[in-house]
């Protein structure tokens, strides 16, 4: 529906004819009877559901999201059990959901762009690894990839009786990874505190050296005095306070391995292949951006005496990105969706969770409902928060 | 956006008309395809498993057989529909199948909130634990800390979970959707316990790979009534689907078999006359509305209770299930059925 303002903007005087003819007039009717239909069609499918739902003696409503769920969850960032309500579950199916999707795309991503300029080498051997990477993956279904890590890695791991121990009182075994859990004592805030101080003192100092090298053509050190501050901060903090943190450490328990922190195989396996699957199209969408880039820039840049170096940083790569970017949401988007195939493993996340709840409210149509909405609003807020990046590295043109 | 929306609402809305479809009487819709469409178990052996020959066999199987052979006099006029326990409910109340039996719970929310009708239990069955015997464990009150496999929207599930808080025990639930799934996770060693009715235990365990490195728990820490649903609001279909299974129990009783049921028409006892529609005038297959022999199609398709039971799960099968509960009420169970008058 094109803007009938614009079209008629250019007349200077009105046709004596009907007002049906009038292009102004047409189009605001057609949108409107557009509108109506539209608006009529969902009046009917609502009613004629509701009106369905009830002659099939199925109660319907999301009043039932209070109820008590009654079931437990095998993964949990929060609190649950099984005197939780529905809506509570639904929450830890949302929080898992996004801690697969969170973490798999920080690392889809750094792999995509290793494997990505790994492709551009002039290696023989790293250029032709990451092409059999990308072939690879890329050709494989997301399922199978979850399979392959589910049931042909980690199934096979030893039983817990014969973990295979790690350093730092860690075990890995076909129940997952356990590793010893942070107790955090009084006072380690104190730590916390002298980690964040040391970060903005480190982006304080860059900000001075970017200044300074604009002003004179020269900038102060930047990277060791960061480093540095980074590191020995945090540790004064922690001798200060008296070394306010301990562990507590998985043992063998009857049947499993008793305290730590353990990470299960769904996660683990569910993790593993989205991420290795979505880095092989990151790859060749960061392989593809930096090809995009003129050989003349990089050649331009040479002339101008740029070490190799500053020509990627500070002249390819920030074209490149401007091509990155808007395939990359994309890519971040399937990634989330496609972390609902951690159904198959009995990952709990939301579709998983929210399957369950529909089998044992019987609320099918609530349930589709709230699984749409909410994806919809994940892919939504990823796409704004990548619009708004993409539009920061921009190039701005002079 | 506005189209995602769209998509979403004409899909509610299918789903809306699907219910509507069903809502006409089943019988005539059943006879007007020319097959039964039953919802079964995607995998459970003894109760619906396709065979060598990729038919569909087993206890529950025989049930949609008999429907068949009640409707049609033909126990081939059936279709399957394999569903995993989340797939079920929606694949009733849509209309798809026309009946589920699918070793399904009785349960007061299905029975209301659901939409659904069951009527006669055919199987009397109770939650139970499986183990590795190389665990030593006894007693399920030693499962404290365990990690438990389980399958996702089942009342297992739910009996689970209020078991292990109800003794104070802490365990892990390990959850999947399907059936083959939770098997393919225990025999991994992914759990330390499997939890469901103690005759799926059973059958599962021929299935692992060692099923003699495996011991069934004697606790039975639930009442699982399972019986064949039809939606609600179909007395007439709920009725045929009711009398499919008393049938089968009075011939039990009766000592009709699959064998002996043309001479037992002939018999002198007027109550089995009346049974098997061999009484002059008799108006008892055209009340239910069907054929006066829908009794004695029943029977000769897969013969009378006791017949079905050890074929598929008692003692001329595998499993080796005990009649216990099943047995008939005169003989110490507590399968009854009200009399064919």
């Amino acid at each position: 529906m094109a803007a009938p303002a614009s079209m008629a903007s250019g007349r200077t005087e009105r046709p004596p004819s009907s007002l049906l003819n009038d292009p102004k007039i047409r189009g605001i009717i057609y949108q409107v009877v557009t509108a109506l239909v539209f608006i009529a069609l969902i009046y009917f499918i609502w009613t004629n559901t509701l009106e369905n739902l009830r002659r099939a003696n199925i109660a319907s409503g999301f009043g039932f999201l209070s109820g008590r769920a009654g079931f437990d969850l095998g993964q949990s960032l929060i609190a649950f059990s099984s005197d939780s309500t529905y809506a509570r579950a639904l929450y830890v199916g949302f929080l898992n959901t996004l801690l697969v999707a969170f973490t798999g795309i920080i690392t889809a991503t750094v792999l995509g762009f290793i494997i990505g300029i790994g492709r551009l080498s002039k290696n023989w051997l790293i250029a032709k690894l990451s092409t059999a990477y990308v072939e690879i993956f890329r050709n494989i279904p997301p399922l199978l990839v979850i399979f392959f890590w589910y049931s042909g890695v980690l199934a096979v791991l030893p039983g817990v009786r014969e973990s295979i121990a790690l350093p730092f009182g860690s075990y890995l075994n076909n129940r997952g990874f356990a590793f010893p859990k942070p107790v955090f004592a009084e006072g380690f805030w104190l730590v916390l505190a002298a980690l964040l101080a040391a970060i903005v003192l480190s982006l304080v100092l860059r900000r001075y050296s970017l200044n300074r090298r604009m002003a004179t053509g020269r900038g102060v050190p930047i990277l060791w005095p960061s480093i540095a501050m980074i590191v020995a901060f945090p540790v004064i903090a922690y001798v200060i306070m008296g070394a306010p943190l301990s562990f507590d450490y998985p043992v063998a328990g009857t049947f499993n391995l008793t305290g730590g922190s353990v990470v299960g195989p769904e996660f683990i396996s569910l993790y593993l292949a989205l991420s290795f699957y979505t880095a092989s199209f990151i790859a060749e969408i960061v392989r593809g951006g930096i090809r995009a880039v003129p050989r003349g820039q990089s050649e331009a840049a040479e002339a101008l005496g740029l070490r190799q170096g500053y020509t990627t940083r500070f002249v390819v790569v920030p074209q490149a990105m401007r091509i990155i970017i808007p395939p990359l949401t994309s890519q971040y988007l399937n990634l989330t969706k496609n972390s609902t195939l951690a159904i198959a493993i009995g990952y709990a996340d939301l579709v998983s969770v929210g399957g369950t709840i529909l089998n044992q409210s019987g609320h099918p149509i609530e349930i589709v409902a709230i699984w749409m909405v909410v994806y919809l609003s994940i892919s939504l807020l990823t796409s704004l928060f990548m619009n708004w990046f993409n539009s920061r590295m921009a190039l701005v043109e002079r | 956006m506005a189209k995602k929306i769209v998509t979403a609402l004409l899909g509610a809305a299918v789903l809306g008309m699907g219910a509507q479809a069903a809502q006409a009487d089943t019988l005539s819709d059943v006879k007007a395809k020319g097959f039964v469409q039953c919802g079964v178990n995607s995998s459970l052996a003894g109760f619906a498993a396709p065979d060598a020959q990729g038919n569909y066999a087993g206890f529950d199987v025989d049930y949609c057989k008999a429907i068949a052979a009640a409707v049609f006099g033909d126990a081939t006029k059936v279709k399957y529909t394999p569903t995993t326990a989340k797939e079920r409910f929606p694949a009733l109340q849509s209309g798809e199948v026309d009946v589920l039996a699918r070793n399904t719970t009785w349960t007061i929310n299905r029975d209301t909130a659901l939409g659904f009708n069951f009527r006669p239990v055919n199987y009397y069955d109770g939650q139970g634990f499986m183990v590795r015997k190389s665990l030593n464990v006894k007693s399920a009150l030693e499962l404290s800390g365990a990690a438990v496999c389980v399958q996702t929207g089942t009342t297992t599930e739910l009996n689970l979970a209020d078991y292990f808080k109800a003794n104070n025990l802490q365990y892990n639930p390990v959850v999947f959707e399907k059936i083959e799934e939770v098997n393919a996770a225990y025999d991994a060693g992914r759990c330390d316990v499997y939890t469901t009715d103690q005759s799926g235990l059973y059958a599962i365990r021929l299935t692992l790979a060692a099923p003699d490195d495996h011991m069934v728990l004697p606790e039975i820490i639930s009442k699982e009534p399972l019986a064949p649903a039809v939606r609600q609001g179909d007395d007439k279909w709920f009725d045929i689907v009711s009398w499919v299974h008393y049938a089968l129990i009075n011939a039990e009783e009766f000592g009709v078999t699959q064998a002996n049921v043309e001479e037992m028409k002939n018999s002198p006892n007027p109550d089995i006359k009346r049974f098997l529609g061999a009484e002059a005038d008799s108006t008892i297959g055209a009340d239910l509305g069907l054929d006066n022999e829908w009794a004695v199609n029943v029977i000769k398709a897969v013969g009378n209770y006791g017949e079905v039971f050890d074929r598929n799960i008692g003692a001329g099968s595998p499993l080796k299930i005990e009649r216990g509960l099943n047995a008939l009420w005169t003989k110490g169970g507590i399968q009854y059925a009200p009399p064919i008058r």
